[in-house]
């Protein structure tokens, strides 16, 4: 077991209250928020196949670099989609979080997720194995990657409106 | 179940009349048990594509309405569909989706089958009399026929061949396939999800392209102009939708799009150069043209009663699950030994538009299952398909025509429906 407060300057306090930062904002629905913990050149990724990592050579649920976060964020925000407007209400615990490695500027972390939504009034829930990689800046951590397994990812889901 | 009778209660033609279908189509649990048995247990159903069964051993999960097959490839190549179900104790012989094997094997008793269904090996065989005969537990087969890669299998052993079935709608199949842009068509992987609605809603969707402005406008707004001016098919007067008979039809959104062979002069997509500049290092002028061409897919939606769509650019596939419970699966398709810059992009307009969370199907997951909250309000009230009735011309094939959002293809599906469930 690695000593994170040892090997680096950044502690699992501090990721762990970041990445629950994220859950709460994505909870509420702050997108223009999250969107701004985002650091550049990486991906929001939620894969279909349960092994791999080739993304961009695998079909997925999402696979969005800078552009495509915004514009999933716009749909959202503008109002237009049906599913959307109302999204399902959520509420996500994060935990068992992990780090895996601490090299240079860069935290590689990883937490189990549960999500419950409630639409229509019936609920639904989704479990996944969250990865993230982090970038230590000056501002504090910021995204870089973040790969959501869905724990069905290769079944049969239902539409969804917000993120995970 | 058999059902010699159609259920008590409303008739096929009572529920199905040339304007309008009546709401029990979709909240009749006896009406959907017909449909299993009359329906998917009797017509042509749409089972899987052959690139995913490429090779001897090959074998893949299914579906034919509520009951669960495999497809497999055998060692001469034959392509095989039985039904999931051990002939002793019923037990399922496989839970694996896709894979390669050299038999199939029950877990509870150890019964073992060969890749064309046949019972080769049961343990311990001294405990059956000797007029047992392995000849008859085979696993249950289908009747299966492919065309252009697509295999379609029946319960119905006499059934018709499958090339007359399709009938008018082959040759939009044969246009739809040029995507591959000269290479073979192969499946990319596909998006699954379920929506509490009946099938029919589903089956209607694919041809309506009423719909489109209104549940997809946030799709649209996140297009560049071009894109935006090529999906505004409702605005432009040269779309249709026709009845190809046998409850097929076919939706023209941007006929420009219908032969991707036609023109290859014509000018590569903003969207589309900076991939037409990455291909020109491996191909010439030509063939980057037709590739890029591929990768933006045909311009139509075929839709193939019961449970298939060729949709612009990849397969549209349902299945009943219950009369107020329906699976899809859209399908993305691409280049064999094709570039893989084209495929990656293939693959990155699928999940801009398709799937749990694409920029469009959560849309219409939500007004499907909004009309099936709908029909719980008063079911006197009848669901209306009559747009564009009287406005239709008559096709080249003799049959009903309208325009691109005319509810054309859904009168064509609801014609079949109810020649099936009458026979």
């Amino acid at each position: 077991m690695k000593d994170i407060a040892v090997s680096s300057d950044v502690t699992l306090q501090q990721v762990t209250e970041f990445l629950w930062k994220e859950a709460d904002l994505l909870d509420a629905r702050d997108y223009d928020a999250w969107l701004a913990l985002w650091a550049e050149g990486g991906h929001y990724v939620i894969p279909i196949e349960k092994d791999g990592d080739d993304f961009a050579n695998m079909l997925n649920i999402a696979y969005d670099d800078g552009t495509m976060r915004e514009m999933r964020v716009r749909r959202f925000q503008q109002g237009f989609s049906i599913s959307s407007a109302p999204p399902a209400d959520s509420v996500r615990t994060l935990s068992r979080f992990v780090i895996d490695a601490v090299e240079g500027d860069t935290v590689t972390v990883r937490a189990a997720q549960h999500v419950i939504e409630d639409k229509f009034g019936r609920q639904r829930m989704f479990a996944a194995n969250v990865s993230w990689v982090l970038k230590i800046t000056d501002e504090g951590l910021m995204i870089r990657d973040k790969v959501v397994r869905l724990l069905n990812s290769d079944g049969m889901l239902t539409s969804i409106s917000y993120l995970f | 179940m058999s059902l010699d009778q159609f259920p008590a209660g409303p008739q096929p033609s009572d529920l199905v009349k040339d304007d309008r279908v009546k709401t029990p189509m979709y909240e009749d649990p006896a009406l959907f048990d017909a449909e299993m048995e009359k329906i998917f247990g009797k017509c042509w159903v749409w089972v899987g594509h052959e690139s995913e069964v490429p090779g001897k051993g090959n074998f893949k999960l299914s579906w034919v309405g509520t009951q669960p097959v495999i497809i497999s490839r055998d060692r001469k190549n034959d392509l095989h569909v039985f039904v999931n179900r051990c002939r002793h104790r019923s037990a399922t012989v496989c839970e694996v989706k896709k894979g390669k094997t050299s038999s199939f094997q029950c877990p509870y008793h150890g019964w073992g089958y060969g890749l064309d269904g046949s019972l080769r090996a049961i343990p311990y065989t001294e405990g059956y009399s000797t007029d047992f005969d392995k000849g008859n537990y085979g696993l249950k087969k289908l009747k299966v026929e492919t065309f252009e890669g697509m295999i379609f299998a029946s319960f119905n052993m006499d059934v018709e061949p499958l090339e007359d079935f399709l009938g008018n709608a082959k040759p939009w199949i044969k246009l739809f396939m040029k995507q591959g842009g000269g290479f073979p068509i192969k499946t990319l992987g596909e998006h699954q999800f379920k929506v509490p609605m009946n099938w029919k809603i589903q089956l209607e969707n694919t041809t309506d392209a009423y719909h489109f402005p209104i549940v997809h406008k946030s799709f649209m707004q996140s297009l560049d102009g071009e894109a935006t001016e090529q999906f505004s098919f409702l605005d432009d007067n040269d779309g249709w939708v026709e009845d190809l008979g046998n409850g097929h039809s076919v939706m023209v959104m941007m006929p420009e799009l219908n032969d991707l062979d036609d023109e290859p002069d014509r000018p590569i997509p903003a969207r589309f150069e900076e991939l037409a500049e990455t291909l020109r290092k491996d191909y010439d002028e030509d063939q980057v043209r037709r590739i890029v061409r591929a990768v933006g897919g045909c311009g139509f939606n075929l839709n193939l009663f019961p449970n298939a769509a060729c949709s612009l650019s990849f397969f549209r596939i349902l299945r009943p699950v219950s009369v107020e419970e329906t699976e899809i699966r859209h399908i993305a398709l691409g280049m064999e030994g094709g570039p893989e810059a084209a495929n990656q992009m293939r693959m990155r307009l699928h999940e801009h538009f398709q799937g749990p969370m694409g920029f469009g199907s959560p849309d219409d997951a939500e007004v499907w299952e909004r009309v099936q909250r709908g029909t719980k309000g008063d079911e006197t009230i009848d669901i209306m398909v009559n747009r564009g009735l009287g406005l239709e011309e008559t096709s080249e094939n003799g049959l009903p025509k309208g325009d691109v959002s005319a509810e054309t293809g859904m009168r064509a599906a609801y014609k079949m429906w109810k020649k099936v469930m009458e026979q």
